[in-house]
């Protein structure tokens, strides 16, 4: 077990160098103009030009632009954005909020995926199940684009069920509805596996076992088949962290949460090459670690999965 | 063990006195989308204490069905009784409602299946699942439990029980997985034990210590149990009773010795000539022509005729043959029996 961790990361080193490398490629390929970029349509004299431009190594080539900003990475210095913010202070700021969203997306979605997708899975065929199918394909065929627009303009305006838009200081209740649009990304998926899982392991000899034993019938569903259902929706919860990450640049662009993603979003917009890089590289090390901190649970919850 | 049935609700309307489990006239059907099948189609049996019956058929001929059927664990839907009773000592256990139903299984009747690796539950310690029936059933610590559990891993002779108890299924060979099987199903100490083809996972000699092992606990106990399989050398060994079934009928039910040396009945008279004996070396085996019926389209009449040497007009009409007395405690559905029987 010790020594599967030790490998793995060990991987993530690897895994970390490629994922920034390739990243700080991309953006140095969407590099038009940068220095125009953060001017907007006003005009720049050419003396301001140059200065920024020997700051941020602009002129200098490719790699040796790579070479300036993992010097500073791996000394904890994330650089300065092109807006002359400090990128550190721009996460301190960012990161919580995104955090907070990203939790209560995870938790909403794995809530009702589970509930649901037990139910339906219990009763196949039934009323409750032809709905949950109807309104997950639904869900599942509305990109996010669509649908966090929608949310806003339907909940947010018409309705004014939740404030349209989210601050640095938001409540729960604030980042309730850009949660729920978050959370729809995955919940199809989720409900899908759980509802499967459900169907098929109450069809297994073992269930057959438990109720040989007199056990009531909430206790076969509670405890052994749940028990057993929920080892693959554990995993997919862990993949679809990724899955939010992405979803996160859109909504919190459209809702205006001023999180990691509004960030990115703005970034890739600007050009801002230090601020991109710095952001996914940070993205990438969660996701790596989550997927490590998976992998580790679904040992714990399946005993006949050993590391070695 | 003997004080663990002491602080138990004994079952309303039991009566010590009458015949500890009996079958009467059970019907089962599965409705599936193809239609109907009629899986049990009129099964009779009884089982005294320290009985050994023996269920013997071909796959898909109704046994384990039956069996389910007694536990009260069919799958439903698709499964349905549709007639018949189960009375265990006098109480019509079809007619219970579920909760009384569910105290029965584990404390009076248990069952042990076929493959003991996916009837255990694979995320579970086996102490776990064993300790689950006396927390559930008697509401003992998960302490005392325990220490149940490793009192029975020890009746069932797995070595080192203490430390095992906490070992999950994967971590057992196949016997030792059976052994735990049969220590949860005796957890309670049940009056009937219904074993599912038991064996029939295990190889010859693990075999032979498990049905060894089966005979001890149930001498112990004064057991009845209802061994369904399709394995005569098995049920030579241990059976007292046979009752062959066909088609989801027992066509046939009569001592071990009685069937083995003259079969009444025309299908277990095919059955006992397709097994393979020392004295006809070299010499091609004797199998039954053609297959089981599907059970959504039983022919008319007895339900073996397409495939009986001894079938007549009469034999491929309704009604089917009725249960004949061919002696006192033994019986056949074939109209020919006594053809059957004197054809030695």
């Amino acid at each position: 077990m010790f020594r599967y961790i030790v490998r793995r990361l060990l991987q993530m080193v690897l895994t970390f160098f490629g994922a920034t490398f390739l990243v700080f490629a991309l953006t140095f390929a969407n590099q038009d103009d940068p220095i125009q970029a953060l001017a907007g349509e006003r005009p720049i004299t050419e003396n301001l030009r140059q200065t920024l431009m020997e700051r941020y190594h602009l002129d200098e080539p490719f790699l040796v632009q790579y070479w300036y900003y993992m010097k500073g990475l791996l000394t904890g210095d994330f650089g300065t954005s092109l807006t002359g913010r400090k990128i550190i202070d721009m996460m301190e700021t960012a990161w919580p909020i995104t955090i907070k969203l990203g939790l209560m997306a995870i938790i909403i979605a794995a809530t009702i995926a589970v509930t649901a997708g037990v139910i339906s899975g219990i009763r196949r065929g039934s009323i409750f199940d032809n709905a949950t199918l109807v309104v997950t394909l639904i869900i599942l065929s509305l990109p996010i684009v669509v649908l966090a627009p929608l949310a806003q303009l339907v909940f947010g305006i018409q309705l004014k069920w939740f404030p349209p838009t989210a601050t640095v200081n938001a409540s729960l209740f604030d980042l309730l509805l850009p949660a729920l649009v978050l959370g729809s990304l995955v919940i199809a998926t989720e409900l899908r596996v759980t509802r499967s899982a459900v169907a098929e392991n109450l069809r297994s000899d073992y269930v057959r076992t438990a109720r040989a034993k007199g056990l009531s019938r909430k206790r076969v569903i509670g405890v052994h088949v749940l028990r057993n259902s929920l080892i693959p929706v554990v995993t997919l919860i862990g993949v679809d962290i990724g899955g939010l990450m992405s979803g996160a640049i859109v909504t919190e662009r459209i809702f205006n949460v001023p999180g990691v993603g509004f960030n990115l979003a703005r970034g890739i917009g600007t050009e801002d090459g230090p601020l991109v890089v710095g952001f996914v590289s940070i993205l990438v090390i969660i996701f790596l670690v989550v997927n490590l901190l998976v992998d580790l649970l679904y040992a714990a919850l399946d005993p006949r999965i050993r590391y070695e | 063990m003997t004080d663990i049935k002491a602080d138990i609700d004994v079952l309303r309307g039991i009566d010590p006195n009458a015949p500890l489990l009996e079958v009467n006239d059970l019907h089962v059907e599965f409705r599936t989308r193809d239609g109907i099948a009629r899986a049990v189609n009129g099964a009779n049996f009884n089982l005294a204490p320290g009985e050994t019956l023996a269920i013997l058929g071909e796959s898909g001929c109704g046994k384990s069905v039956t069996a389910q059927a007694i536990m009260g664990i069919l799958d439903s839907p698709p499964g349905y009784i549709t007639q018949g009773e189960v009375k265990y000592r006098g109480v019509d256990l079809l007619k219970l409602p579920e909760k009384q139903r569910r105290s029965v299984r584990a404390n009076h009747i248990a069952m042990i299946f076929q493959d003991a690796l996916s009837a255990l539950n694979p995320v579970f310690t086996v102490g776990f699942q064993l300790s689950e029936l006396f927390r559930v059933h008697r509401g003992m610590s998960r302490a005392d439990a325990k220490k149940r559990s490793i009192e029975l891993l020890d009746q069932v002779k797995i070595p080192a029980a203490r430390t095992r108890v906490s070992d999950y299924p994967h971590q057992f060979s196949g016997g030792m997985r059976q052994r735990v099987m049969i220590a949860m199903a005796l957890a309670l100490d049940p009056d009937v034990l219904i074993a599912d083809e038991p064996t029939t996972a295990l190889d010859v000699t693990v075999q032979a210590q498990i049905m060894g092992l089966l005979a001890e606990l149930q001498q112990q106990r004064n057991m009845g149990l209802i061994l369904i399989t399709h394995d005569m050398g098995v049920v030579a060994d241990v059976a007292d009773r046979i009752s062959v079934m066909y088609a989801g009928k027992v066509v046939e039910e009569a001592g071990v010795y009685d069937i083995y040396s003259r079969p009444a009945h025309p299908y277990a008279k095919a059955l006992l000539e397709s097994i393979p004996r020392l004295d006809m070396k070299g010499q091609q085996l004797n199998v039954i022509r053609g297959l089981p019926p599907a059970l959504t389209a039983v022919p008319k009449g007895c339900a073996f005729n397409p495939r009986c040497a001894f079938a007549q007009d009469v034999c491929r009409q309704d009604p089917p043959p009725p249960q004949y007395i061919v002696a006192p405690g033994r019986t056949a559905r074939c109209h020919f029996w006594r053809d059957v029987v004197g054809d030695e």
